[in-house]
């Protein structure tokens, strides 16, 4: 077991990519995701913008079966996850995910949340499941309170656990779901810091996001989804600071400047 | 003449503090203190209940209690279980199981396992055996469903963090939401047990060897004796008391820990 470790700390990211054709999901008869294609090149950081309602968090989800989508396929690092005979706990081991809420466990300390699965999933032993636990909490800035509880951290501490544990499984690609969302301002730019140096490393990316600034700096394509369809999707610079269609501007023009007011409206 | 209301509140306090005392004082005065004594506190009676009420009727009552817990626990955990399952006919069973032993009285079970089996089958079983089926039965149907309540009570994300990871379903629930489901209801689950406790007084209906008695048989059997007065059956009161007190300040030192965790 002792190589597996020493040859998971030496390996490179091994980065997955992400095609997804016609993906089409509804909910009854309120159709969430209206037909979307989306490629993610291996290495490359997709940030997922839009209205609340758009679509972006169901689209993310169904990448790793969260949700099941109705029609459509998506392929993720060598498995056809929309194959009924795909082995689903297979193919979630190189899908790291990290949600809005964090979902840490409670009864577990940092350093356990990071190696439970990696025992019980990989079966590593203990001591190589803490050595990759300890590497991945170092690498988010929190080697040093690996012994805390979940309830003994911050939200942006506990946002970057989550990540830490995601990575500890060394995943190929990172799902990530409005991972800033629900943390107090102050904390947002750790997190954030550790998602770009994520990216620099070579990890491929699919990011649901408001941090505008993020997207432009970090991302090397933006997509913008409104009302379940890709709007518009391009280089970040491009789509961010140069958008080309009506519905993106005005998405833009809202979040950017949140103190405009609008008196059409 | 016109009070503040903290004035009116603390008028109120003291008749109530009053009325309360004056009843004790008149029961202390006016009781027949020769007579209650005989029926309840007589001493050489209740000299003659030790040790054995403790090395024999308290044991065995544990021993019935927990047998039985142990059985209420697994069956409780895989009934909850099937209750959440997204099978549909393990649901069916499930809920047909919990309605019907939390609908009929735990007697009619005893009865049913102590004399309705061995009958109906041929099968005779061993006392300890006995009271585990009928009565770790009974506690299944409750305890499952303060599983249940406790299982959905994780929230969501936990099973999709763990599901995220490549846990299967089962290992997910085994490591993830179960620890968590038996933190939120381990008061409710100690109230489980103060109940079970009680319940093990119902196996005296079964016919016991002396070497069996539990508490409530024990005293009972002490009544009988020449000049007892109830004094057994107080004696065997208060030995609940014993294992069910601590277990009621358990329970509350439990649910303050969650509430603390929780804030």
């Amino acid at each position: 077991m002792a190589e597996s470790t020493s040859s998971a700390a030496a390996k490179q990211i091994q980065a997955a990519g992400v095609s997804i054709k016609d993906l089409r999901k509804s909910y009854g008869s309120n159709e969430v995701l209206k037909g979307i294609d989306l490629e993610v090149a291996p290495g490359e950081v997709v940030c997922l913008i839009g209205p609340s309602g758009s679509g972006k968090s169901t689209l993310l989800r169904c990448v790793n079966l969260l949700e099941q989508p109705n029609v459509g396929t998506i392929h993720v690092g060598g498995f056809e996850s929309t194959d009924p005979d795909v082995d689903i706990d297979k193919m979630r081991r190189k899908v790291g995910m990290v949600f809005q809420q964090f979902n840490l466990f409670p009864h577990l300390s940092a350093l356990q949340n990071c190696t439970i699965a990696q025992t019980k999933v990989l079966k590593r032993s203990q001591a190589d499941a803490a050595a990759v636990a300890r590497k991945n909490l170092a690498r988010v800035g929190l080697d040093h309170l690996a012994d805390r509880f979940p309830d003994q951290l911050s939200g942006g501490q506990q946002q970057r656990v989550a990540i830490a544990r995601a990575l500890s499984m060394d995943p190929e690609l990172m799902l990530f779901d409005e991972p800033t969302s629900a943390l107090d301002p102050e904390t947002v730019g750790d997190v954030l810091a550790v998602m770009r140096n994520l990216a620099k490393e070579g990890m491929t990316m699919l990011v649901v996001t408001h941090e505008m600034g993020f997207a432009r700096e970090v991302a090397d394509r933006v997509v913008f989804m409104d009302g379940g369809v890709v709007v518009e999707e391009g280089a970040a610079e491009q789509v961010v600071s140069a958008p080309t269609q009506p519905r993106t501007k005005e998405f833009l023009r809202r979040v950017l400047d949140p103190t405009h007011i609008d008196i059409a409206d | 003449m016109a009070m503040t209301v903290r004035q009116r509140a603390r008028v109120s306090r003291s008749v109530q503090y009053g009325l309360l005392a004056l009843a004790v004082v008149l029961f202390i005065l006016f009781a027949d203190w020769a007579s209650i004594g005989k029926a309840f506190f007589n001493w050489d009676s209740a000299v003659k209940q030790f040790p054995q009420i403790i090395t024999l009727a308290l044991k065995n009552t544990l021993i019935y209690t927990a047998l039985s817990f142990v059985v209420g626990l697994s069956g409780g955990l895989l009934l909850a279980l099937m209750k959440l399952s997204s099978v549909a006919v393990w649901r069916w069973i499930a809920t047909l199981y919990i309605e019907f032993f939390r609908g009929v009285p735990a007697l009619l079970v005893f009865i049913a396992f102590g004399f309705g089996i061995p009958t109906a089958f041929g099968v005779r079983f061993d006392i300890y055996v006995t009271v585990m089926l009928a009565l770790g039965m009974v506690a299944a149907a409750y305890i499952a469903e303060t599983l249940r309540a406790g299982l959905q009570a994780v929230p969501k994300g936990q099973l999709e963090a763990a599901r995220s990871l490549g846990m299967p379903h089962w290992r997910a629930m085994v490591s993830i939401v179960i620890p968590q489901a038996f933190k939120i209801v381990l008061p409710p689950l100690t109230n489980e047990v103060i109940l079970l406790t009680k319940d093990s007084s119902l196996v005296y209906l079964l016919g016991l060897a002396a070497s069996q008695y539990e508490l409530t048989k024990f005293g009972r059997d002490g009544i009988t004796q020449p000049n007892a007065g109830l004094t057994p059956l107080v004696i065997a009161g208060a030995c609940y008391l014993i294992i069910t007190v601590p277990l009621g300040i358990l329970a509350r030192r439990f649910e303050s820990r969650t509430a603390k965790t929780k804030g």
